[in-house]
């Protein structure tokens, strides 16, 4: 009798699992290749690429220059061509020079082609803010680019994410771009040695509880289970939702948790104001409005550039404190 | 089903008056509906025969189900095809509006006057139950009332659990009760329901003074020397007429105040509150009190306590006065000050007439006088308009001779 298989786990963090998810990619299909600014030589402003130079060589691991629109288009070109590139944005404030590129030709060559082209190419930015680099460099604008059809947007906030989405983004016949949260690259734990692909459809509940459903994504998560945490010693079970993908969103996931516990607090670090917050709410009160008992709540990031000073930086985003004065204001008077 | 207040959310149809095939007119009453201040016969407000009859006897239908289907008269006789009918003229629902629309209160339909877009918001945000969206459903389902429940949830809101520790609607018992139509508890919550959200909502002022009722007193002896016993005139009877006429006069007192603001109503109609045995309140309207003579008055007042005491009021009595009048008679104490019934905006109080010394051209004698106070909406008017609105209420009544 052979006995019970031993799960094999390692010791990694966020960066590693992406990295490994970049060399799995690389190893897998030889028209996979990395560009960026500072990917190679330097190994990625975060040092996501460390490493993979050497690994692949520069043809397949390719510094660009300092002009988002150039090399993004080219990663376009090369998807439409059949390549299968990756293309490192440095963080998603600098994405909006190459916006044009991702809005009005990946997410449309499709539509525009008659469907004789598409552009699979995965584009990979950081977001978010907690490091103190300031108003240009600390934004969360994966909401905007939720809103753009012809793409599908990603928001990795585990290990298993970083390591598996990466390779079915890659599958898919269209644009995805993914958000990797600079809080997260330095977060260890343990994966599962065989870790792979996972599929990028579905919201995963993160927690279990009956009294109301935190929903989240990408660096928010661990505070909403936080959150959680500290609500369940005052008694209070909440479900917590990692959304994983921000288009298209999980509807039926959200529904299923929010029908059940007839209340939502929805947190996000981009601002609130015409965000991915609101659009999950206004679904919320679109399919799930007569099972609601309290008001949708929200804990976003303040309606103001991220601040540098780090008290500032702090107060301007969502933290559990605020995720569980939230979550309250759901339940009643008390 | 028409809204016969502001608190009514569902009604049961308890009697049919009318079959199809039935030739109706304007103002006949056609059903009895029961609701919280007991069963009121609907009347019916257009002309016409009736053709369908939709809701059956004991059913419990929310405000604004379409009750019967009446064809107009000067219509063709074909069937108008049912849902939806698609014109207004062509087909009246009786007490509701077309399938899909915006639901369409029942006194507009019938009463174009100035009350209708004051009736258009009798059920304004704030007066209404704070419930859950779960809550109302389940409790919709369940056939529970919200307003009987304590709410838990945020803001004191009924939440669904709160459902859970309410006792499922008793049923209706067939037998007879011992007053048909009227449920004291049922009277008790709506009052509370009514009065609570006036004084949470109503910036209340009050004014009093004192009417000198000696001219009046004998003016009535007079009048009632011709009179049969049951013919008699009251002095009630002089309020209401004297504060018909003075509403007329000053329209800030006089309306409604619906959702953002006050709709001053043309016509003036007399809530009467009368006391009901065993605790019960209700005020109907007496309508047009200003263009009734004193004994078509005192013949509506009276028919008016009757079928109020009976269980037996109007739907157009519940949800149409502009003014409320309350009078202690002679049981009372010597000075009433009344609570609005929104959305009204002010209620005269009269006490019971009294003899009292009094200076008449600087000699102190026995005078029989009468506190009248007036509680009225400060949002809309000012103590000024309502000391105005008392002194010729007063002036009124010294020239009983011309009410």
């Amino acid at each position: 009798m052979p006995p019970e298989p031993i799960p094999q786990t390692l010791e990694t963090t966020y960066r590693e699992a992406v990295r490994e998810a970049i060399r799995d990619a690389m190893r897998r299909d030889p028209s996979v290749f990395l560009m960026g600014e500072d990917v190679g030589r330097y190994g990625g402003c975060y040092a996501v690429s460390k490493g993979l130079i050497a690994e692949f060589g520069p043809e397949r691991i390719r510094d660009a220059p300092l002009s988002e629109s150039g090399f993004t288009g080219a990663g376009i070109g090369a998807a439409m061509a059949g390549m299968r590139p990756i293309v490192e944005l440095m963080t998603v404030n600098f994405s909006l020079l190459a916006l044009d590129q991702i809005l009005n030709t990946a997410a449309t060559v499709r539509h525009m082609s008659g469907n004789q082209f598409g552009a699979p190419l995965v584009i990979r930015m950081a977001t978010g803010a907690g490091r103190q680099l300031a108003a240009q460099h600390s934004h969360s604008l994966e909401g905007w680019y939720a809103h753009i059809p012809g793409i599908r947007v990603l928001a990795p906030a585990t290990l298993e994410d970083a390591r598996g989405m990466l390779w079915t983004a890659l599958q898919e016949p269209d644009p995805v771009l993914i958000f990797e949260n600079v809080m997260l690259y330095n977060m260890a734990g343990q994966l599962a040695a065989g870790a792979g692909a996972v599929d990028i459809e579905r919201a995963a509940v993160r927690r279990q509880g009956r009294d109301l459903t935190l929903i989240t994504y990408g660096g928010s998560l661990w505070k909403a289970l936080d959150a959680a945490q500290a609500l369940a010693a005052d008694g209070i079970e909440a479900d917590v939702i990692d959304l994983r993908t921000l288009r298209p969103l999980d509807d039926a996931t959200i529904m299923a948790s929010v029908r059940r516990t007839r209340r939502a607090v929805i947190v996000d670090e981009g601002w609130r104001s015409g965000s991915i917050s609101a659009e999950i709410g206004m679904r919320i009160v679109e399919q799930a409005f007569w099972e609601l008992d309290a008001p949708v709540g929200r804990v976003c990031s303040a309606e103001a550039p991220i601040p540098y000073a780090r008290h500032l930086e702090m107060a301007a985003l969502p933290q559990v404190p605020a995720i569980v004065r939230a979550a309250k204001a759901t339940l009643g008077p008390t | 089903m028409p809204s016969l207040g502001a608190d009514m959310e569902a009604g049961t149809l308890v009697e049919w008056l009318v079959k199809p095939g039935d030739q109706v007119h304007r103002g006949d009453v056609v059903a009895v509906v029961e609701t919280q201040k007991g069963a009121i016969e609907i009347e019916i407000f257009e002309s016409g025969t009736v053709e369908e009859i939709l809701v059956p006897l004991d059913e419990r239908v929310p405000v604004g189900t379409p009750l019967a289907r009446l064809r107009l008269e000067g219509e063709g006789a074909e069937p108008a095809p049912r849902p939806p009918p698609s014109s207004p003229e062509a087909t009246a629902a009786l007490g509701a509006a077309p399938e899909g629309g915006e639901p369409k209160p029942f006194l507009p339909l019938a009463r174009p006057g100035p009350a209708a877009p004051a009736e258009a918001e009798l059920r304004p945000a704030a007066e209404r139950i704070l419930a859950s969206p779960a809550a109302r459903r389940i409790a919709s389902e369940r056939g529970l009332d919200l307003a009987a429940l304590t709410g838990s949830g945020p803001g004191g809101a009924v939440i669904s659990p709160d459902l859970d520790r309410a006792p499922a609607e008793e049923p209706r018992v067939a037998g007879p009760r011992a007053r048909p139509g009227l449920d004291l508890d049922a009277m008790r919550s709506a009052i509370a329901g009514a009065m609570a959200r006036s004084k949470r909502e109503i910036p209340h002022y009050y004014l009093q003074h004192t009417v000198d009722m000696a001219t009046a007193l004998d003016w009535l002896a007079e009048a009632n020397a011709g009179r049969t016993p049951e013919r008699r005139l009251l002095a009630g009877a002089l309020f209401i007429k004297a504060v018909a006429l003075a509403a007329r006069r000053f329209p800030a007192l006089n309306g409604f105040f619906g959702t953002k603001n006050f709709e001053p109503s043309r016509a003036v109609h007399v809530g009467v509150a009368i006391a009901i045995r065993g605790g019960g309140l209700a005020a109907p309207a007496l309508h047009d009190a200003d263009r009734l003579s004193l004994g078509e008055l005192m013949d509506g007042m009276r028919d008016l306590v009757q079928r109020t005491r009976a269980g037996r009021m109007r739907s157009s009595e519940i949800a149409d006065a502009t003014i409320t009048v309350s009078s202690l008679g002679e049981r009372g104490v010597e000075a009433l000050y009344g609570v609005i019934y929104p959305p009204q905006v002010a209620i005269v109080g009269f006490g019971k007439i009294v003899q009292r010394p009094w200076v008449i051209d600087g000699a102190v004698g026995p005078r029989p006088v009468v506190t009248a106070t007036l509680g009225a909406d400060h949002r809309v008017s000012d103590g000024h308009a309502g000391a105005l609105f008392l002194a010729h209420i007063d002036k009124l009544l010294q020239e009983p001779e011309r009410l």
